[in-house]
């Protein structure tokens, strides 16, 4: 009886909080501000990826502040730091949200993060924009996502691959880190290879743990692997600190990417920062965008990057691209719809056009991904990626995957009359 | 006659002249046709120009290999470009012309693919074939061996005449049979070739029969020669495989052993700490990052004042992390743990808090992102035993490391003074109290060896694995695990406890994938301790109540 009382007078506090939050809300509402949350972590393994893109957003946010702000009023980041522990990221969006009552929010980088808010933000009815890529298979009225979804990445890099120009890869090693994005990115891979007439005995997944270290067994298999007498390529959805070991294994044991090329979807600018990249030129990545591109928007956007971090050493990437189109877009949607009301913010994203920093214009459909640009480059000695193959125009990003049978069938549309995620047929 | 003999010559000349402008323009017009777009272009243009033989030819490649030839955006004109302050140096690529310097975004980078790659390599290896450098001429023959042109079968067969060096007439033979197996001119000579390369078991030899085999099988009415070479192909591949899954053990030995020393090297100091001293202590792993960490700067430095001497930095980074991380190693346990002694949950609880604070010091510091430490000459590169086995030069330098700690651990526990103060105060404090021992500085001292040694192996780490603050972390798990399956207390049991989980881990990866044989290893682990509660080698006597 006893603890049935506690829980009942801790619910009861719970309640006054959430009403003194709600009025301590309508209180800051009134004061000229736009909230702008960045919910990245700043600490723990992802850290070293995330830190890059709170600074990217602080940079648009001060950027915009500069010029006067958005609606006449100053616009305010509030960040705070997950701490890479997924649970943590939904409490953190919660605070967002319910406490600090931004108007829209930036960040996640991991899948198994961005799957532990999205309830939060649905149950809120907020805004999250996702800047990664990612496996698809997902489409939340209340997250726009500006990364690559796999047929803007995964499929074009394989294609290229299969190709003369990219040295008609016959033989497959699918490597990856084991968790839900390479897991499903190569279930659509696979099957993608399949349709496409490559057997099961030329095809080798291989999982392996975050932060593996000790690549012998497996870049030696690979070895073996590729002297089938077969052109092979190995495409990694390998993540974060474990590719710096992967790659110096790769160069120790001399596989050159003339012989054996490797592809990766998550390794760009910043993570070959840490790496000395002479062994590895010509390994291949696969992105919407490298700092290397010359492009006008994208000088300005380093200038500007080097002046706001205060070194001119420091690299962009693509989530960086990803984060400064999400960005722009939110502004430009805020400002056509006149306020930040999350409704009418979100019925104005649709068509939202913003120039790439790459060339070309990315636009925002209503499946809430974005058509863009579909690059894939080849690591230099200097750490830079060089372009070697693009698309002609833009890819339009597909939630559903057309290579697995079950999301096949699938359509993300928000606007009427289907308004839905993923449905076989129109809701009104 | 006269006449006649004059305009022979004179028509002669002219054929000459006209042969040498033809020669000089086509290397000019395939000098521009760089300049185009698509690949395949490009790679037409480079065959072009190796074929003219013009002497510009050469240096002309190595900089488009190197990524040093560009275009100025100005006037398109193709330029070689060295790089200079703020941008390059750029001279004219047909003419040698110097053109001053420019910024970065006048002039545009050739790029060129993994295709173009590879030709240019193979290309520019039939003239490098004759070089002065073993080396060079090595690399020359393996490139040649990897694109397999047909037209460098002389240069090759030249080369092989004059060549002395045996590792390099060998590499040289393995090519030429390549080249006579894929461009053969009779049928006798595609079986002397595969009977050449049946001897040289190596996976790219194996490839390149595969290959071979493969083309073969799928004619449709074969000749009797071509029957005659498919199966002593597939008689060659079946040799070939033999020796190959031979090597495979061994290879897979090694790998295991290389993986024990890493976790021996990881655990060692823990040993130290927890074994010895008996305190749980979480941040060990973070000594093992201030030590990569220190590994680091020692870099910067040498970077700055000496960087002829880079090759060294490791020498010196090894004394200066155990000294670093030793040191932080007495100022915790000054601090924090002796305050703890004999409360265990509480040392853990503190230790770990320590962890995070240590890392998100470092990282507040150096920045979240990775440092790079670079590898010396001498630990790069694999040592090739024989085609089939290559081992890497850093894992066997790290297994030389972390044999040559272990036995100066052993040395310092079993001869020093020092050491026998430290194990007569573990094994009973009071007594050795009584004995006139500073318990306390004991206590210090060995807690700060253990640190410092965890700080050592943070030099070897930084050669294989990132430098960030979480590389602590990734190794305080299996630190544990190898200290408690070899035995607390025991330097022995930690090293033959380190090898064999390494072993079993490597031998088990190929069945079953990464992700499972480390969980393999683990449950092994429990059941074993549920057995055994004190490990391998379990201290006997007195000192084990306590």
């Amino acid at each position: 009886m006893l603890g049935l009382r506690k829980v009942a007078g801790l619910v009861a506090g719970a309640a006054m909080m959430a009403t003194s939050a709600l009025g301590l809300g309508a209180a800051q509402a009134a004061d000229d501000v736009i909230k702008v949350g960045v919910l990245h972590s700043l600490s723990g393994t992802m850290a070293i990826s995330e830190t890059t893109l709170k600074d990217a957003v602080l940079m648009m946010v001060d950027d915009l502040n500069k010029n006067g702000g958005l609606l006449g009023k100053k616009v305010e980041a509030v960040v705070v730091d997950p701490a890479s522990d997924w649970p943590l990221f939904a409490e953190k969006a919660r605070e967002l949200i319910e406490v600090e009552k931004v108007d829209v929010v930036f960040g996640c980088w991991t899948s198994v993060s961005r799957k532990s808010v999205l309830p939060v933000f649905e149950e809120l009815n907020s805004m999250l924009f996702y800047p990664v890529q990612y496996e698809g298979e997902e489409s939340s009225r209340n997250v726009f996502y500006t990364g690559a979804a796999p047929n803007q990445q995964a499929i074009p890099a394989v294609e290229y691959l299969m190709s003369e120009e990219g040295g008609n890869v016959k033989r497959w090693v699918l490597a990856g880190t084991d968790y839900v994005y390479p897991r499903t990115t190569n279930k659509i891979l696979e099957a993608f290879l399949k349709s496409k007439g490559v057997a099961d005995e030329d095809i080798m997944i291989s999982y392996t743990p975050f932060g593996h270290s000790d690549w012998q067994t497996i870049v030696s298999d690979i070895k073996k692997f590729g002297s089938e007498g077969k052109k092979t390529a190995v495409v990694s959805t390998i993540n974060g600190d474990a590719n710096v070991p992967f790659y110096k294994e790769l160069g120790n044991q001399g596989i050159e990417a003339s012989d054996i090329p490797v592809v990766a979807f998550s390794v760009g600018e910043e993570e070959l920062a840490g790496l000395d990249t002479g062994p590895l030129v010509g390994h291949l990545a696969a992105w919407n965008y490298f700092m290397s591109v010359e492009d006008e928007n994208n000088d300005t956007f380093i200038k500007k990057w080097h002046a706001f971090i205060g070194d001119e050493d420091r690299v962009t990437n693509d989530p960086m691209e990803a984060t400064y189109i999400g960005f722009k877009m939110w502004e430009q949607a805020v400002k056509q719809a006149g306020t930040t009301d999350i409704d009418a913010v979100r019925q104005a994203m649709y068509g939202q056009e913003v120039k790439n920093l790459t060339g070309g214009t990315a636009v925002m459909n209503s499946n809430h991904h974005l058509s863009k640009p579909v690059l894939i480059g080849e690591i230099q000695d200097d750490g830079q990626i060089e372009t070697v193959w693009s698309t002609d125009g833009v890819v339009k990003g597909d939630a559903w995957s057309d290579f697995i049978p079950e999301s096949a069938k699938l359509t993300a549309d928000w606007t009427y009359p289907f308004v839905c995620g993923g449905c076989e047929k129109a809701m009104y | 006659m006269r006449i006649e003999f004059k305009t022979l010559l004179a028509g002669l000349l002219l054929v000459f002249a006209i042969q040498f402008s033809a020669q000089a323009q086509s290397f000019d017009s395939a000098a521009e046709g760089l300049l185009a777009k698509s690949y395949k272009d490009k790679i037409q243009a480079v065959e072009i120009i190796a074929a003219t033989g013009d002497a510009r030819s050469a240096p002309l490649l190595e900089a488009l290999l190197a990524g040093d030839l560009f275009t100025r955006k100005s006037d398109k004109l193709l330029v070689i470009g060295n790089k200079a302050s703020g941008g390059y140096d750029i001279v004219n690529a047909l003419t040698g012309e110097a053109l001053g310097s420019v910024k970065k975004r006048e002039v545009r980078k050739i790029r060129i693919n993994n295709k173009m790659r590879g030709l240019i390599k193979g290309l520019l290896g039939g003239l490098t074939l004759l070089n002065d450098d073993p080396n060079l001429r090595l690399k020359a023959a393996d490139a040649v061996f990897k694109s397999r042109p047909a037209e460098m079968r002389t240069p090759i067969e030249q080369a092989l005449a004059t060549e002395t060096d045996p590792t390099v007439t060998k590499a040289l033979e393995r090519t030429l049979a390549a080249l006579k197996l894929t461009h053969a001119q009779s049928s006798e000579e595609q079986l002397a070739a595969v009977e050449m390369l049946e001897g040289m078991a190596d996976p790219q030899v194996k490839s390149l029969l595969s290959a071979e085999g493969r083309k073969l099988q799928a004619i449709k009415d074969p000749t009797d020669a071509e029957l005659q070479l498919a199966l002593a192909v597939d008689a060659a591949l079946a040799k070939i495989d033999e020796k190959l899954a031979f090597l495979n053990i061994i290879e897979n030995i090694f790998q295991g052993v290389s993986l024990g020393s890493v976790l021996l090297l990881a655990a060692i100091g823990l040993a130290i700490t927890f074994g010895v001293m008996g305190v749980i202590n979480m941040a060990h792993g973070e000594m093992v990052m201030i030590g990569a960490y220190t590994t680091y700067m020692v870099q910067q430095l040498f970077l700055n004042f000496a960087p002829d001497m880079m090759n060294f930095s490791l020498l010196v980074a090894i004394p200066a992390a155990f000294l670093v991380s030793g040191a932080c190693g007495i100022g915790i346990e000054r601090s924090i743990i002796r305050f703890l002694y004999g409360r265990p949950l509480e040392t853990l609880l503190a230790t770990w808090g320590l962890s995070l604070i240590l890392q998100q010091f470092v990282r507040t510091i150096f920045g979240p992102t990775n440092k790079e430490v670079s590898s010396p000459d001498w630990l790069s590169g694999t040592w090739e035993v024989t085609g089939g086995l290559a081992l890497t030069y850093n894992r066997i330098g790290i297994i030389l490391f972390a044999a040559a700690v272990l036995i100066l651990l052993m040395l310092v526990l079993r001869k020093t003074a020092f050491g026998l103060q430290m194990r007569a105060v573990t094994q009973n404090r009071q007594m050795a109290a009584s004995m006139g021992i500073r318990t306390g500085w004991v206590d210090a001292m060995t807690f700060g060896l253990g640190s410092g040694v965890a700080g050592m192996a943070g030099v070897a780490l930084s050669q294989i694995d990132n430098v960030s603050p979480n590389l602590g972390q990734a190794y305080i798990i299996d630190s544990f695990m190898v200290v408690v399956f070899g035995g607390v207390g025991n330097l022995w049991g930690t090293l033959v406890g380190a090898l064999s989980l390494g072993i079993t881990n490597k031998f088990l990866e190929p069945y079953t994938g990464a992700v499972l044989a480390k969980i393999l290893v683990l449950v092994v682990i429990i059941l074993f301790i549920q057995k055994r509660p004190r490990g391998l080698f379990a201290l006997k006597g007195r000192a084990v109540e306590n």
